[in-house]
């Protein structure tokens, strides 16, 4: 299998759906010409043309808006917003529009959208290049909310994304673009849009992540393999709708349970899985469901430092994982 | 247009305005809830310019939507029924007042978010002009919704992309409560459009066949490839923004000057100066007495939607594939 970098397979993904079905365009801003700021989109332009592979403005509620009027009349497309710190002026466009159009039409109207965004910190972006907004997006019935964490992942969810008659907010992990390699399989293969994928099975405590986390909690778990401490740790790649039983079985085996995510602490992603642990998996726990998270400031601040203290990385991880195993 | 054409347009106001004024007695006794916008006043703006377009072409609109619906082919009881929220109704009772909408008609719906329609309706030309279709795009709003960042965007790249679009701005003077010049820095809308490089025209929207020609002229434009084209048309509503409105923001003298310039009215005395006799236009008034009748029967006599309906229609499954309109 050829090995290839994160972003190489969101590029290869976009290239294979686009020349296997002919209602998929991309637009977003910079997409065209330019192939995209991370070039997640370089050389479409140039096999698919402008018809395809369309600059847009600097104009991200248009982007979705326009994107979800051409779904509904039977498009697929791929709007990128550049950064996923951007993509605030398009929420009314995704959480009213795309997300509410299938219940309100009683099925008949399909947003068989993808909305691709960057997200995450760790690239010294600051406030506003740096966010982590899946959990905006999470809590909206009608979206599907998607991050990888590996290229073989992104590109099969990505694919499945396109052809998925639902809206999609597909979230990548921008440090990892080409930080994260590995093998992804030749030819023709999708990776289903709802389950989780127990990435690293483990018997002493479960660990859930997803995207930027997930790569470094796999890391973390290396170092306490070395320590006699074994750890299943969890890619929960479909954040919405959740894959409950996932989750419940994991912790069910091992009775411990870390949440791992960049995003600030409270009301993140993390709450939710806690919740779920302490409502249906209650006796089988013995430990307190454990969140390790951003610390609840306003933004990624800039300077290095900060950086560092604001993210959760796998010495940090390490450690929480070390907490949680000796309790 | 010939005779028969125009009997058909004056019998859809005649039909909007006994279906609205039915309407707001249901609402007062409690059988609507919610809020209920009547376009009482407008009607020659959505029949004159839905009659201009062909079937295959798309519209859209904002929440004050029932007289566009109506323009569109919808019957009123399945609009009544949608109203009343019962399981018979164009969304069966999911979307109320402002959501009604057929694809089967081209009729994109009611939306109830000011100006968030625009960039969809700007998506649905994309898609006319993406796969070569002649369709054009009748995107319909009021004057509130052209201070919005949405109408700006959307008409931007309407005219960047020379999509096939025509944009109906139904000036009715007031955004809610507030009067346009306290509310936008221009007194003319299609100002707004000369920004963008985008032809336009302003037509009284009192006169239904003025909104005609005109709305004819400017889908011609846009299905001719010369891009977007704005049309600005003069109108009123004659009832408050929604049932809650005490309205004191304007002068019952100045609804009544516009009262007396009553687009059925003015439609009524053109076709009487054509030939056409009273004993025709009572005709068609007793006809559509007796349809809102029976649609108010039917509406009543509907059944609520069953619980479990509140769980579908959250996703699609992944084997439904989206069909073009």
């Amino acid at each position: 299998m050829p090995e290839m970098t994160l972003i190489e397979a969101v590029r290869q993904a976009m290239d294979e759906e686009l020349a296997r079905d002919d209602r998929v365009f991309v637009t977003g801003e910079d997409v065209g010409r330019r192939g995209g700021v991370f070039r997640a989109t370089l050389g479409l332009f140039e096999k698919y043309g402008p018809g395809r592979i369309i600059d847009s403005p600097l104009a991200e509620l248009s982007i979705v808006g326009i994107g979800v009027g051409a779904a509904l009349y039977g498009l697929r497309p791929i709007c990128e917003i550049q950064f996923a710190d951007f993509i605030h002026p398009a929420f009314n466009q995704i959480v009213n529009e795309a997300a509410k159009m299938y219940y309100r039409s009683n099925g008949e109207w399909l947003v068989p959208l993808v909305i691709r965004a960057p997200y995450g910190g760790g690239i010294s972006g600051g406030l506003y290049h740096s966010q982590s907004v899946e959990a905006f997006f999470a809590h909206v019935p009608g979206l599907k909310v998607v991050i990888p964490s590996n290229p073989r992942d992104a590109k099969g969810l990505l694919k499945s994304a396109v052809r998925d008659p639902n809206p999609v907010v597909f979230f990548e992990p921008k440090k990892g673009y080409r930080l994260i390699k590995g093998e992804v399989p030749e030819g023709e293969y999708t990776v289903p849009i709802g389950p989780a994928n127990v990435s690293r099975p483990g018997r002493d405590l479960s660990v859930f992540a997803y995207g930027m986390m997930h790569y470094y909690c796999l890391k973390a778990a290396g170092t306490l393999a070395g320590e006699g401490i074994d750890v299943e740790v969890v890619d929960l790649r479909t954040l919405y709708p959740v894959d409950k039983a996932a989750i419940l079985e994991s912790v069910r085996k091992t009775g411990k349970a870390l949440v791992v995510y960049e995003d600030n602490l409270t009301m993140g992603y993390g709450a939710e899985v806690a919740a779920i642990l302490a409502d249906e998996a209650f006796t089988s726990l013995d430990a307190p469901v454990k969140r390790l998270a951003a610390p609840d400031v306003p933004a990624v601040p800039f300077s290095h430092p900060f950086q560092e203290w604001f993210m959760p990385n796998p010495d940090k991880i390490a450690a929480a994982m070390r907490e949680l195993a000796a309790y | 247009m010939d005779q028969a054409e125009h009997l058909t347009l004056y019998q859809q106001m005649v039909v909007i305005r006994r279906l609205e004024e039915k309407s707001a007695e249901l609402y007062q006794q409690g059988k609507i809830g919610g809020f209920l916008h009547l376009y009482i006043g407008q009607e020659a703006t959505g029949v004159g310019a839905v009659a201009a377009r062909s079937p295959h072409d798309n519209v859209i609109t904002a929440y004050r939507d029932h007289g566009i619906a109506v323009a569109c082919g919808m019957e009123p009881k399945v609009i009544l029924a949608e109203m009343l929220g019962k399981v018979t109704g164009c969304c069966k009772g999911k979307g109320g007042s402002m959501h009604l909408a057929d694809k089967r008609l081209n009729f994109w719906g009611g939306h109830a978010i000011v100006g968030a329609h625009i960039p969809l309706a700007t998506g649905l030309a994309l898609a006319n002009k993406f796969r070569g279709e002649d369709s054009v795009t009748l995107c319909f709003f009021g004057d509130g919704a052209t201070n919005i960042g949405y109408f700006h965007e959307g008409l931007n790249l309407a005219a960047v992309w020379d999509l096939p679009i025509v944009f109906i701005c139904e000036n009715n003077q007031y955004g809610m409560g507030t009067s346009i010049e306290r509310a936008s820095a221009v007194p003319e809308m299609r100002q707004k459009a000369e920004a963008y490089g985008m032809p336009s025209a302003r037509v009284d929207g009192m006169e239904l066949l003025a909104v005609h020609e005109a709305a004819a002229a400017a889908i011609a434009h846009a299905r001719a490839g010369q891009g977007p084209y704005f049309l600005e048309a003069l109108t009123y509503r004659y009832r408050g923004h929604s049932m809650g409105d005490p309205e004191r923001y304007r002068k019952q003298e100045e609804v009544r000057r516009w009262q007396s310039d009553d687009p059925i009215g003015k439609f009524e005395a053109v076709l009487l100066k054509r030939g056409i006799s009273p004993d025709d236009l009572n005709a068609i008034e007793a006809q559509a007495e007796a349809t809102i009748a029976d649609a108010v029967r039917f509406a009543e006599e509907s059944p609520f939607p069953p619980p479990e309906e509140l769980w579908r229609d959250v996703y699609a499954e992944p084997e439904a594939e989206p069909q073009p309109a």
